[in-house]
């Protein structure tokens, strides 16, 4: 009889999902709880950036969409907490982690959106970005992630145009918006780039991931086909990438680029970036003020069920 | 129909669809950030809707957006109710209850209208106004009957809001009578009281609004009128 | 009082004269609220045209691990497949 743990890495060899009540090694399931937890902290806090321009959106058609694509992260970070779940977490533990400041989100929502452009810029960078990272996971071992991650994809892909397209009105605008869409471009380039993590030689959980399949690229190739990408359609908008070293490589038929600042990285991961304080404070708010909510709702069920066992 | 009334249905929807939008990733649950995200959207799209109508109504270049963005607080018709802060999640839950009581005879009412744009925007609008009155209802019981705590801020939530259901009827008489039997009936349910001897306040549709719509339109309007004329 | 909401599992049937699929899960105090979540979560993008919805306890799984007595006897029950059958080409709408 061969072992249940080379029984599940052949199931991950031979692309066969890992479900639920599947054997499983230990530190898969703590990896995956890890990832998809900080996954879907990352939706939650990162309505916030965001949500801060409903109120502000410029005309009503912006509004709208702009209420539907925040809304949407609430569905996304509802999704993933839910694949989490499966793993025998409970959604309040992991939001009492976040709360505690012990669990990570990432770090890019901790950037604050100064002007309108910042929306635009968040759809193409961050979204894009995010993108890069989810399609490969549409397809990673862990069944309810893989499923969780499908919905979510299909549903992005509004997303990242309708930032485009706010960049792209703001390029053929007035002085102003030009100006107002370079400076958003400047300020979300470098911490986009960074999104994708550590180089691959500062990552030590990537090798074992990827043998798992619960990653199927390593951080500096998303890395390089995200930079691939945008440093061709930042010129449809006629701006600029704030890189002077961004020069394409006929050799290596990519993209070579300047050297990314991994102190700023990390001092934001840390929680010393712009706004670390103020989204958890605001996330712990709207927690905190929900209690009474939660509890009469409860309590009101309570009532009912008990009512209908009297009944019944 | 006249364009004022077009406009005062149309203020009524955005400026509470904007309300309950502040509140998008800051509900008390997620499912509930969720929900209330969705009759955001709802409002706006009726307003949008009514806005567009009153635009080929009145002409001279005027669009969804300028209605919206480039009238003063004092060209603003809507009653005061949809205006107020949100306070707790409470406040908004009875808020939004007693506004989709209105809403949901109103649009009945117009759907039968012989007016046949409007006709065709309270049609789709019912739809979405029947599901806001059957879950704000449902959320006012379980908040009225929840807990001791529950039932005293639901009970604060009536009587910070009651002043001003007089003005949310005021252009709407046909509306009131259900309006009522609906109020008295889910009040019930939720062991909730209607508060006796208030002293009303109103001026919604003439254009005499509290500070709360100044400071909400400044935020809104901001960006249309710093940089006007453009494209966004 | 630990204030946590039961979990759900949310099953929509996308249209008229398809079975309900699970479509994923979500918190909610009762039955009424859990139904109003399913439709403002999972069909945001007019996904379905019905929703059932049951508490997660309720559900009873089968063993993985038994996978092989449950699922595997049908493997060499090959004529339950249609392309058992070797018919000429000729033959159409079959």
């Amino acid at each position: 009889m061969p072992s249940e743990e080379v029984i599940f890495q052949d199931k991950v060899d031979r692309e066969i999902r890992i479900e639920p009540k599947d054997w499983m090694p230990a530190d898969y399931r703590k990896t995956l709880i890890r990832q998809i937890s900080q996954h879907a902290h990352s939706e939650i806090v990162g309505m916030l950036p965001e949500g801060h321009w409903i109120t502000r959106a410029p005309t009503l058609k912006r509004k709208a969409t702009l209420i539907a694509k925040v809304q949407d992260e609430a569905g996304h970070g509802l999704y993933l907490y839910a694949a989490a779940e499966t793993l025998g977490i409970t959604r309040d533990e992991m939001v009492d982690q976040l709360h505690a400041g012990k669990a990570k989100y990432s770090s890019i929502f901790n950037y604050p959106t100064l002007t309108w452009a910042d929306i635009g810029a968040i759809g193409w960078l961050v979204d894009g970005a995010a993108i890069m990272n989810q399609v490969p996971l549409t397809r990673t071992s862990y069944g309810p992630y893989a499923r969780a991650m499908v919905r979510i994809c299909k549903e992005e892909s509004f997303h990242q145009r309708q930032g485009f397209e706010i960049l792209l009105v703001l390029s053929r605008g007035s002085k102003e918006q030009k100006a107002m869409c370079q400076d958003a471009i400047n300020r979300w380039w470098w911490p986009s780039v960074m999104m994708f993590g550590p180089n691959d030689e500062s990552s030590p959980h990537t090798a074992q991931s990827m043998k798992w399949k619960v990653k199927r690229f390593t951080n500096d190739e998303l890395r390089q086909r995200f930079i691939d990408i945008c440093a061709d359609q930042v010129k449809v908008l006629g701006m600029q990438l704030p890189d002077p070293d961004l020069k394409w490589n006929e050799e290596t038929q990519h993209y070579d680029f300047g050297p990314i600042n991994w102190e700023e990285f990390w001092q934001v991961v840390n929680g010393n970036g712009p706004c670390n304080k103020e989204r958890m404070t605001a996330r712990i708010k709207a927690h905190e003020e929900g209690q009474w909510v939660r509890e009469a709702a409860l309590a009101f069920a309570g009532k009912m069920s008990s009512r209908a066992g009297v009944r019944g | 129909m006249s364009i004022a009334y077009i406009l005062h249905l149309a203020d009524n929807a955005l400026v509470l669809g904007h309300r309950n939008s502040e509140w998008t990733g800051h509900g008390p649950i997620l499912e509930q950030d969720i929900a209330l995200s969705n009759i955001s959207l709802d409002l706006i799209g009726q307003a949008r809707n009514l806005y567009q109508y009153a635009a080929t109504l009145i002409g001279n270049g005027a669009t969804e957006d300028t209605l919206a963005y480039l009238r003063d607080e004092n060209e603003y018709k809507n009653c005061l109710l949809v205006e107020l802060p949100n306070g707790h999640w409470g406040t908004t839950i009875m808020r939004q209850f007693l506004f989709s009581a209105y809403q949901h005879p109103l649009y009945e009412r117009l759907s039968d209208s012989n007016d046949e744009n409007l006709n065709a925007i309270a049609r789709k609008s019912l739809k979405e106004v029947t599901y806001h009155l059957r879950w704000s209802s449902e959320w006012v019981i379980r908040l009225g009957q929840g807990t001791a705590e529950s039932r005293a801020k639901m009970t604060d939530a009536v009587n910070d809001l009651w002043p001003y259901t007089q003005d949310l009827l005021l252009h709407s008489p046909e509306e009131k009578e259900k309006w009522q039997e609906r109020v008295q009936s889910i009040f019930k349910h939720a062991s909730l009281n209607i508060p006796a001897d208030v002293k009303m306040i109103s001026g919604g549709f003439e254009g005499k609004h509290t500070s709360h719509l100044v400071e909400m339109l400044n935020e809104m309007q901001h960006l249309q009128r710093t940089y006007p004329g453009v494209e966004w | 009082m630990k204030n946590t909401f039961p979990l759900w599992e949310v099953f929509i049937r996308s249209k008229q004269g398809l079975d309900h699929k699970h479509a994923g899960s979500l918190h909610a105090a009762d039955a009424k609220m859990a139904i109003e979540n399913a439709r403002d979560v999972y069909t945001r993008r007019q996904e379905g045209v019905s929703i059932w919805v049951v508490e997660s306890k309720h559900i009873h799984a089968s063993n993985p691990d038994e996978a092989g007595s449950l699922y595997e006897p049908a493997n060499d029950k090959v004529y339950r497949h249609p392309t058992f059958y070797d018919l000429p080409d000729e033959l159409k709408h079959m």
